[in-house]
């Protein structure tokens, strides 16, 4: 396999604690080196990275590609390429596709289908409970044996707190991690917008954020209860980060993410029934979003997830409530973070680390890393580069997006995955 | 969220779609304007011809007699061809069906929607996907707004009352399902009204009420003290069942307007009431009868509002 040596790019690799000039050398795929040239290195390829940085490449936790099931909304071919020119080299998959991701079968296809696009990484989160219903448990040791990575109930709700005690023990019993997104199903009510001035003055159904930090406290005493790993995903409130807080100083396993639009929009921000903004959990006030960047670089929040959503035109064309929840956001990860660091709410360290290391450590992934001998999955990027979210420069089948037509810094110039370029 | 799809470029009606983002000004002149059109509705000249050879369709989605019949009486003393279409909703329909039943009726050079739908936010919806000539007029969405309610309601208290300034309005009852609340709070004070009072239990209030600019109290005998206008609120019945009150008869105890607690109001308050009226839910007969009710009035005045709304609209096209 090809030897590729990255020269004199701004290496950062928080997992390392590396933040200075140099050089990475690529050997069968693996981190050979950083900085020092191994001897007998031949490069096959030589990449000029100056002025821009080298980092490992980026980890999604919660992502929907549609496929399979949902094909006219986007693709394996069509996400995989927007992931791939978004820096991001391992996406995890959140198990309600079509059919649900409740056994071998499925992942195994998943896995097929996405490596003949020519990207490898794709890791299914397998349903926690049987077609997502939330009464039976799902096949879980099976499916982690077909490589699914956790276990998760995507956005569906768990019958009673009983059967989530159960399939928490479950998964607890056989060292699975287990994502859970906190959202109360009677409380959330079906809303679309966060309860408070915004619903209240567009008579729209509403989310308290509640709904949230009741299931999250709930779930937490299970994790106690039960010893489960859990991981919460996209949190949307500062009481939730309090909560949080207390209990990781507690000492409870627990980690969580934030969706990277939940650290830029607020309820403010929506334009009058935009569904561009109809996003679940919904963009809640300035205080929510402010304890959540607090959160991030504090560590009580661990990383950052794209929470992608792609949708044809159809799912968002109409009346606000009756449009489908979510947001097409691979394409935005990288710059929307370097947004954070321009404003000082986030290090560049921080940042990366969010998107590298910490999801890594939660998944218990020997990746994002640099690491010798580390698969050598990477992201350089020019942070200085401006672009324009527009039809030429978005490579996801999903346009959904609030972002559309703004410009960004920072740019990915190539992708690395396990040592070949899937991005240039 | 801020709002200026309703205005064209010279800042003239296009659409009226809500009372969030008009000014006092605006407000004044459709006030003004439907002034001019009361000798006309009430049937000594029939017919002034503004619109003529305009096409006006109602599209309504949502049940209503009272609205629909005034829209179209207002269009027709405009001399507009009107075509009203009962458009019923199945759950299962979607953005792409409402779409296209704009398109097809686009297709047929109509010049103005007049629309209600039980969804929030649909006739923005419309506004912004029909053809740029097409005017929308929103005749209740959801639990949003309805504008032109609102617009008769003041001008039945300006009728009355004729300063807004010293004014105490309670509005009381079911606000958090109420579309002709959220409309009447956002008009009256961008009127400048001296006080908005919403009077409901907690569970018909929506979350954080008083950024719209209101007070708030949960009982009709406090509430009332000091009011000039009482607006009364329909009670749906299927509130019991989704337990946001215990019964009807429980939230007449507390919440219906009765001869004694009027008595708690100025003398000359007036009663208001946008309809259907449930008698002795809300409100008990001889109030809703009574001689400060002025419920009917509010009624006939929705022909002259409705005129003037439907008018400025079009007159962007330089029919006027």
């Amino acid at each position: 396999m090809a030897c590729i040596l990255i020269k004199d790019g701004r290496i950062i690799d928080p997992a390392n604690k590396i933040d200075r000039i140099g050089s990475v050398y690529i050997a069968d795929g693996k981190i050979a080196s950083v900085t020092n040239e191994p001897a007998g290195f031949k490069a096959d390829r030589v990449i000029d990275a100056r002025n821009q940085i080298v980092c490992p490449g980026f980890i999604d936790l919660s992502t929907r590609l549609r496929e399979p099931g949902q094909s006219r909304k986007a693709t394996f071919a069509s996400e995989t390429a927007a992931a791939a020119a978004a820096g991001i080299t391992t996406l995890c998959l959140q198990p309600d596709t079509i059919p649900v991701i409740d056994a071998r079968a499925v992942a195994e296809l998943i896995k097929d289908q996405a490596e003949k696009c020519g990207y490898r990484q794709i890791l299914p989160i397998a349903a926690l409970t049987q077609k997502l219903e939330g009464t039976e448990l799902s096949a879980m040791l099976a499916l982690k044996d077909a490589g699914c990575v956790a276990v998760s109930n995507a956005n569906q709700p768990v019958k009673n707190l009983l059967v989530l005690r159960r399939a928490m023990e479950y998964a607890a019993s056989h060292d699975l991690l287990f994502i859970y997104r906190p959202n109360d199903y009677w409380l959330a009510n079906n809303g679309c917008v966060h309860e408070g001035a915004v619903s209240t003055r567009y008579g729209l159904p509403s989310i308290p954020d509640a709904a949230e930090t009741i299931a999250l406290a709930q779930c937490l005493e299970l994790a106690e209860l039960t010893g489960c790993r859990v991981h919460f995903g996209q949190l949307s409130s500062r009481r939730s980060v309090i909560k949080l807080h207390q209990a990781k100083k507690y000492g409870l396993a627990v980690s969580a993410d934030v969706a990277i639009h939940q650290l830029h929009l607020t309820e403010d921000d929506i334009i009058p029934f935009d569904s561009a903004y109809h996003v679940q959990p919904p963009f809640r006030t300035n205080t929510d979003k402010e304890a959540l960047c607090e959160g991030l670089a504090n560590g009580t929040i661990d990383s950052i997830c794209s929470d992608h959503q792609p949708h044809d035109l159809d799912a968002k064309l109409g009346a606000f409530p009756e449009t489908e929840p979510g947001i097409s956001s691979l394409e935005t990860l990288l710059p929307l973070m370097l947004r954070l660091v321009a404003e000082r709410a986030l290090t560049i360290e921080q940042g990366i680390a969010a998107l590298t290391q910490e999801p890594a450590q939660i998944l218990q992934l020997e990746r994002g890393a640099l690491t010798l001998g580390f698969t050598a999955d990477l992201c350089i990027f020019d942070p200085d580069q401006d672009w324009q979210v527009n039809s030429d420069n978005w490579r996801s089948q999903g346009v959904n997006t609030p972002f559309w037509g703004q410009v960004f810094k920072g740019r990915v110039i190539y992708t690395l995955q396990a040592g070949k370029v899937i991005y240039s | 969220m801020s709002d200026n799809l309703q205005l064209n470029s010279e800042g003239k009606l296009k659409h009226f779609l809500t009372i969030e983002g008009l000014d006092k000004q605006l407000l004044i002149e459709i006030l003004d304007l439907a002034e001019s059109f009361v000798g006309m509705t009430d049937g000594r000249i029939k017919k002034i011809p503004l619109l003529r050879g305009k096409s006006i369709v109602n599209l309504f989605f949502e049940n209503s007699t009272r609205t629909r019949t005034t829209f179209e009486l207002a269009a027709k003393r405009l001399s507009a061809d009107v075509l009203s279409m009962s458009i019923a909703t199945s759950s299962t329909s979607k953005g792409e069906s409402l779409l296209d039943t704009i398109r097809n009726l686009e297709a047929m050079y109509v010049d103005m929607f007049v629309v209600r739908h039980g969804i929030s936010g649909a006739a923005h919806f419309i506004a912004q996907h029909a053809a740029s000539h097409i005017s929308v007029i929103n005749a209740g969405d959801g639990q949003h707004a309805h504008p032109t309610q609102a617009m008769l309601d003041m001008f039945t208290i300006r009728q009355i009352k004729q300063d807004f300034s010293q004014l105490r309005v309670a509005i009381v009852g079911d606000i958090l399902h109420s579309r002709v609340a959220r409309s009447n709070i956002q008009a009256l004070n961008t009127l400048g009204v001296a006080e908005v009072r919403v009077i409901a239990p907690k569970t018909l209030l929506p979350a954080q009420v008083e950024t719209m600019g209101v007070t708030v109290s949960h009982s009709l005998a406090d509430g009332l003290k000091d009011i000039d206008v009482i607006i009364m609120l329909r009670l749906q019945k299927e509130r019991m069942t989704a337990a946001l009150l215990p019964s009807e008869n429980e939230y007449f105890k507390c919440f219906g307007l009765t001869e004694a607690r009027l008595k708690i109001a100025k003398p000359d308050a007036i009663v208001m009431h946008p309809g259907p009226i449930n008698r002795g839910v809300e409100i008990d007969s001889i109030v809703a009868d009574g001689p400060q009710s002025v419920i009917l009035k509010q009624v006939s005045n929705g022909i002259a509002i409705r005129m003037a709304i439907m008018a400025m609209a079009m007159q962007k096209q330089g029919s006027m």
